[in-house]
């Protein structure tokens, strides 16, 4: 019974590699096709979606395309029927990628992920701009300000803020705080700004919770030492408590940025949805999690694995930054 | 200079504060107002197919219920390998970051994940979906809550009752965990709150539906995938529709997470 | 003897060095023998030895023999060698533990006792009632708890506490109760209710007992073996050990000249 129980708890534990593997494995089978057809140039290719002519396409593909366009043509008469009936293709290991358009002139069309991901980075950085300072601002506040009367209801009230949906976020963010917004900065209701600071709020209470138990763990005696020496509280916090932090609050910080990468829904509805490079931050824009929300659904064929190529690059990003997140945070158990 | 420089600090420090609870209650303001307005004896007793939310809060509940079922065993069993059998090497040192990892990971890509392996072998969108992509979420929360809780029971209890003759797992289950019992349903309960509000998983996993199913099989209800689609909807009443499912959600969520620290406090006492 | 030690070392996993080197001691049947020396002497550890606790933990290194008197054969058998998982449940029924922290499982009175009795397979209601009523009465807890049994374990002191402990491993009729400086953190009245326990409790067990108090151990204890950075320094009557040591680093430990 003992050991019985001892295999199936370690098998239970490799449970969570087994399916840390699989995402990126079946990610990266499902983008294949998209890999093979753009390669890294994915990632810098603005268009989505765009039928090129096929006479800047070299030989050997303009053959494989002539054969699958045989296929599809063999199948049913009609073009468009022939794209919705279609088998997916992503079940076998052979890459039949198949191109969404099929017409009389030779074309391909071409994915290329380059505005969602420039989206996802640029609102990010947005939403970091804003977060960090409010972020360590209030976990200043509930750390070393507040009685304790004050630094409880306001400590719980900023976890509350952690705990609502985002897509309560994202109503209120689309209804009240674009609008708001963009009364001040001029521009849509929706945007790359408004996206960028929906994101800030989100993050802000992970943030602060974070540093303010970091900044905890500085021990009192170092803190005492450095007012008997008459510091005044800021030059505390400033040369003695973050030092001491620092590498928990940097921790907080890229691990809130790892989240900020992913975040979908409350991003989906103040972005804008728009596929294009934003002129202007108050202009609208995609980012990964939003293209993937929006298009995913209706997609199939090439575009698909494309997205599965987006997909794949959002979660590698994002293990990284986790990672690296993590690494700071085991530094500081040391 | 200095004092003046510190003061300025401080001050800034509180209007961070100040700001960060402005938004909260710009929010909560916001919600209750639009959702309350919205609120009748309708939207409970009608499904979404007549303009209710019946259906979507019983699926939404359902499929979070479902996630609970299929992650908490697997996710308990492993935080116990980890705290009680590991002993600390390396691999259960790699497990535990792994799944702080997972803890963070994008849910939309789970996701991707899940309509690759579920939904694209059966067909269509289907409720056991949701449900897997939900767990999937869940599990290293469960994972972390276990690990973190049993970790606080003191050594000497462990060694009690081997002391007394008692094999590892039955000291495990009849004395540690009993132990840790309020703070990994705390753990529990809190993990739930977070996974009854997600949306992104669900989007092309189990979809929605507008009618009252039980059938996991297909489409499933979900409310969160609704407010999405209902919120950018023109019909000024499919709006109200989805700000007042938005509140109950809130409300909900709320309500759990302010219970579940009510437990933790109690039990510190 | 109940026990004997015989050039008994062990090594933490690990650790460079041993924490006990060539440990030589009796424990006397039907006696209290009493551990004594300053922080990080090794006496725990020796105790800890002789319910081989030290195997929850892996990597431990044993040299030596601890052997403990079969009651039924009259032989000492190594329990050292012992490997499998039930020989390990059966020693500890054998050889009880009581710990410095009190250690009440989260059940109820009733449970705590009953538990290593459930254990050992005792299902009978009558009996377990009636193993439950003599074991609280042999630790003095009976008339305290006797209308509360199904009260949670937890919501007792911390001297109850301890005494359920005693009752607990009581229960199980042990040969042997290795008491790990069980009242250090008690206040003085429960300390006095519980070495008053150990000296009737060895009428029925043997015990070993570890304490930094000295004077507890002159008070309680038949036999004192004084111990310091892993060896033993004296084992003898503690009559002796305490008026008339023969080790000098013995008598300056007694005398307080280091603690």
């Amino acid at each position: 019974m003992e050991s019985i129980f001892k295999k199936i708890a370690s098998m239970s534990a490799t449970t969570i590699l087994l399916i840390l593997s699989s995402i990126f494995i079946v990610l990266f089978i499902y983008a294949k096709p998209a890999i093979a057809e753009y390669g890294l140039n994915f990632i810098i290719d603005p268009r989505w979606g765009v039928e090129v002519p096929l006479d800047n396409v070299k030989k050997e593909d303009k053959v494989s395309i002539k054969e699958k366009k045989v296929e599809q043509k063999a199948l049913t008469h009609d073009d468009e029927i022939a794209v919705d009936e279609e088998d997916l293709g992503l079940d076998d290991e052979d890459d039949i990628a198949v191109g969404d358009e099929i017409s009389e002139t030779n074309t391909k069309t071409i994915y290329g992920g380059l505005v969602p991901i420039v989206g996802t980075i640029l609102s990010t950085i947005i939403a970091l701009l804003f977060a960090i300072p409010l972020a360590m601002g209030i976990a200043i506040f509930l750390s070393e300000i507040a009685p304790e009367f004050i630094s409880k209801p306001v400590g719980i009230a900023i976890e509350l803020l952690a705990a609502i949906p985002s897509i309560i976020y994202g109503m209120w963010g689309l209804f009240y705080f674009g609008p708001f917004i963009s009364s001040i900065f001029g521009g849509g209701s929706v945007s790359l700004l408004v996206a960028g600071l929906v994101l800030a709020i989100m993050i802000i209470p992970f943030m602060a919770s974070l540093t303010r138990d970091s900044m905890n763990t500085t021990p009192s005696v170092l803190k005492e030492s450095a007012y008997a020496m008459g510091a005044t509280k800021f030059e505390v916090i400033k040369d003695v408590i973050f030092p001491y932090a620092k590498k928990g609050i940097i921790g907080s910080i890229i691990l809130a940025l790892g989240r900020a990468l992913g975040e979908t829904m409350a991003v989906a509805f103040v972005i804008g949805g728009v596929f294009t490079f934003p002129k202007s931050i108050t202009d609208p824009t995609v980012s990964i999690p939003v293209v993937l929300a929006n298009s995913f659904a209706e997609s199939n064929g090439l575009s698909l694995n494309a997205l599965f190529y987006l997909a794949l690059v959002l979660f590698v990003i994002s293990f990284i930054v986790i990672s690296f997140a993590k690494f700071y945070f085991l530094r500081d158990k040391k | 200079m200095r004092l003046m420089i510190n003061k300025i600090v401080l001050i800034l420090s509180t209007l961070a504060a100040v700001i960060g609870i402005g938004f909260l209650f710009w929010i909560l303001i916001t919600l209750t107002i639009k959702g309350v307005s919205a609120i009748n004896l309708h939207i409970f007793t009608a499904d979404l197919v007549d303009n209710g939310l019946r259906n979507l809060l019983v699926g939404q509940f359902t499929l979070a219920l479902m996630a609970v079922v299929i992650g908490v065993p697997i996710g308990m069993v492993a935080g116990i390998y980890l705290q009680e059998y590991s002993f600390g090497n390396k691999y259960a040192e790699f497990i535990r970051n792994l799944s702080d990892v997972m803890m963070s990971a994008p849910s939309i890509v789970i996701g991707t994940f899940v309509y690759a392996i579920v939904v694209n072998p059966v067909g269509h969108v289907n409720g056991w979906a949701g449900a897997i992509a939900l767990a999937i979420m869940m599990i290293p929360i469960v994972v972390r809550t276990t690990d973190d809780m049993l970790g606080l029971v003191p050594r000497e209890l462990r060694e009690a009752g081997v002391a007394i003759g008692a094999p590892k797992y039955k000291v495990i289950f009849n004395i540690i965990i009993k132990a840790a019992k309020v703070g990994i349903m705390t753990g529990i309960l809190l993990a739930f709150a977070r996974i009854v509000g997600e949306t992104a998983p669900l989007l092309f996993t189990s979809g929605n539906s507008e009618y009252f199913t039980m059938d996991l099989n297909n489409e499933f209800p979900s409310l969160t995938v609704a407010i999405y689609n209902l919120a950018t909807m023109p019909d000024e009443k499919l709006v109200n529709l989805a700000w007042a499912g938005a509140f109950l959600l809130t409300l909900f969520v709320l309500i759990i997470n302010l219970i579940g620290r009510f437990i933790t406090k109690e039990k510190k006492q | 003897m109940i026990m004997d030690i015989k050039h008994f070392s062990f090594t933490y996993a690990g650790a460079s060095a041993p924490s006990l080197k060539n440990i030589n001691l009796p424990i006397e049947e039907n006696k209290v023998t009493a551990l004594i020396g300053p922080s990080g002497c090794g006496k725990s550890t020796l105790l800890r030895s002789m319910n081989r606790i030290h195997d929850l933990y892996p990597g431990n290194k044993y040299e030596g023999e601890i052997l403990l008197k079969n009651l039924e054969t009259k032989k000492f058998e190594n329990i050292l060698e012992i490997k499998k998982e039930n020989d390990f449940i059966n020693l500890r029924q054998r050889v009880g533990m009581i710990f410095q922290k009190p250690t009440p499982f989260p059940m109820s009175i009733y449970d705590n006792i009953a538990y290593g009795l459930k254990l050992q397979g005792k299902k009978n209601k009558t009996e377990l009632d009636e193993a439950v009523e003599n074991a609280l009465k042999g630790a003095a807890l009976w008339n305290e708890v006797k209308d509360r049994l199904n009260a949670d374990a937890r919501g007792m002191s911390g001297g109850q506490q301890q005494r359920l402990c005693i009752a607990r491993a009581v229960a199980l009729k042990p040969e042997v109760l290795l008491f790990d400086e069980p009242t250090s953190a008690l206040d003085p009245i429960s300390t006095g209710a519980i070495e008053e326990l150990i000296v009737e409790l060895k009428e029925e067990v043997s015990i070993a007992i570890v304490t930094h108090n000295m004077q507890q151990a002159s008070r309680i204890s038949d036999f004192t073996a004084f111990m310091y950075l892993g060896d033993l320094i004296e084992y003898d009557k503690t009559e002796t050990i305490f008026l008339n040591p023969k080790e000098k680093r013995t008598e300056d430990y007694i005398t307080g000249k280091f603690g």
